[in-house]
């Protein structure tokens, strides 16, 4: 595990969507919102799908994704961020469709790639409140989830 | 209400003292420039009948509701729109709505922020959020990774990057561009030229962007007011006539990009001018809002000035320059001049002056037609305004 969480800022979790996606992440699972009418998968998650205003649903992702476009950021003034300078900030195209924002860890950030596989891991928030998803390289040498 | 021809036109605008002004705050850059842009027409403040701010400042301070108080503005018609840096594009487009419906007959809208003096050079390099900080609203699925305002830039164009073949120094000329074009303006902030060499060999801040790809930081702000062609007539200064205005957002949080090449402004861009009835080679000079190289690249795109993913090899031969077919920010833009935080109403007091023949040592010869392209949040609100010094057809 090499993502510090120390003083991260951290998502609110008191409201009903997050508290469902936050607790797929502390069961180790990335839960990716679909539309009961029509189908449309979407990220962040909403009240309401985005493509037809219906009612939405929760299907549970592979956590398999590949990297969309990153930037290595090498200035950030605040802490934790200025302690791990130079980190990998992401855009991750999932599996299911959806696009989310992370980092790439466990990885020299030179050695990113567009259109690299990567998939998600899981940290606790210092107090065990908020598990995040982050994601690094897939590793050829272990069998998909 | 006046009456007679109610074609909106800008007909005052004012500069307040910038890019470096320690004895001003951001509400006296609001007056500063308020002041100088009734002095520029000849207007009283009494016969403003209606107040735009977009803030800027911090909250409760210079909003439209306060500033309107503060500065005892007597409105029909108020507009407090803030879509960040672009505010002020989006803001001609509804003043000059007002103007033609009727909701009122002369607008003043004013800008101003102390960022330098009271920030220093400090925008964008501590993230959004402080540390340990529990956040709500949609940017909590970004808060906790550590994103820059500059990393939103540099996804966007490590995408074009990869996708059309776009090379940094590509980006690096539109930085010496600015940079030559801010040699000729002396009130500059920066006014040393520069190589291509000198930005890519400046310090990466988020690859691929470099230290030189950003805006700097200043303090500054501008005012414009905008009344009738008939009220127009008995005032200072020729009329500039808002040929085309529109704007829309694509997204606020960067996430929600769909596409990380291409900005609202490609769905923005078009609509302007089809009101305008002109097309991109109708345009003499170009003012956008180059808070990084890469911003200034997508706008030559989405506005049709050159084809999607060309934007790299059309910038190379020195176009951009006062004297080549697109001069791009003559006053040296965000890039090498002034950026308060929020440049939008810098591009459009800027083209005013340029149509009217007023820019002096970075005039553009003869220029007839000017777009303004603003974009606020991160690539999220473009706002695009075509300007002319003839009255339309």
């Amino acid at each position: 595990m090499t993502v510090n969480m120390n003083r991260r800022p951290l998502p609110q979790v008191a409201d009903p969507i997050a508290e469902e996606f936050f607790a797929g992440c502390a069961r180790g699972e990335l839960l990716v919102q679909q539309c009961s009418a029509c189908g449309h998968r979407q990220f962040y998650p909403r009240w309401c799908c985005t493509q037809c205003a219906g009612a939405v649903g929760w299907i549970v992702g592979s956590g398999r994704g590949t990297v969309h476009t990153y930037t290595v950021i090498r200035q950030n003034h605040a802490e934790p961020y200025r302690s791990e300078l130079p980190y990998v900030v992401a855009m991750i195209d999932l599996e299911e469709g959806p696009r989310m924002m992370s980092n790439v860890t466990d990885i020299d950030p030179d050695t990113v790639t567009i259109g690299m596989p990567v998939e998600v891991h899981f940290a606790a928030s210092d107090d065990g409140d908020v598990h995040l998803p982050f994601f690094r390289p897939v590793d050829a040498s272990r069998s998909p989830r | 209400m006046a009456g007679g021809d109610r074609t909106p036109v800008i007909v005052g605008v004012g500069l307040s003292d910038a890019p470096i002004a320690p004895h001003l705050d951001g509400v006296g850059h609001h007056v500063q420039a308020m002041q100088r842009a009734l002095d520029d027409c000849g207007l009283a403040k009494s016969e403003i009948d209606g107040y735009m701010s977009a803030g800027g400042a911090g909250p409760m301070v210079d909003d439209a509701v306060n500033m309107a108080e503060y500065l005892k503005i007597e409105h029909r018609y108020l507009d407090g729109t803030m879509t960040g840096g672009s505010s002020y594009e989006f803001l001609v487009q509804h003043a000059a709505a007002a103007i033609k419906d009727g909701l009122c007959d002369t607008v003043l809208c004013t800008y101003g922020s102390s960022l330098l003096t009271t920030s220093g050079r400090t925008l964008g390099s501590k993230g959004f959020h402080v540390p340990g900080q529990r956040v709500a609203g949609p940017t909590k699925w970004e808060a906790p990774y550590g994103n820059v305002l500059i990393g939103s830039y540099a996804m966007a164009a490590k995408r074009h990057m990869h996708q059309y073949g776009t090379k940094p120094e590509h980006l690096a000329q539109i930085a010496v561009d600015a940079r030559y074009h801010a040699s000729l303006n002396p009130n500059a902030l920066y006014r040393t030229p520069l190589t291509i060499d000198d930005v890519l060999g400046s310090r990466m801040i988020a690859d691929p962007l470099h230290k030189l790809d950003c805006c700097v930081i200043s303090d500054g702000g501008g005012a414009f007011i905008m009344t009738t062609a008939e009220r127009a007539r008995d005032l200072k200064q020729a009329p500039i006539y808002i040929l085309g205005a529109a704007g829309t957002s694509s997204h606020w949080s960067i996430s929600q990009m769909e596409d990380f090449t291409t900005t609202a402004a490609a769905v923005a861009g078009p609509e302007a001018f089809r009101r305008a009835g002109l097309t991109p080679a109708d345009v003499d000079v170009l003012h956008f809002y180059d808070s990084f190289t890469i911003t200034a690249l997508l706008m030559l795109e989405d506005l049709g000035f050159c084809a999607k993913g060309e934007g790299g090899p059309f910038v190379e031969d020195g176009k951009l320059r006062i004297g080549g077919s697109h001069p791009m920010n003559p006053d040296g833009g965000g890039l090498s001049s002034c950026h308060p935080g929020m440049r939008g109403i810098f591009l459009l007091v800027e083209a005013v002056r340029q149509l009217r023949g007023q820019a002096g040592p970075f005039q553009v010869p003869d220029a007839e037609v000017a777009i303004a392209c603003g974009s606020g949040g991160w690539l999220s609100c473009l706002g695009v305004v075509l300007l002319g010094n003839q009255a339309p057809a």
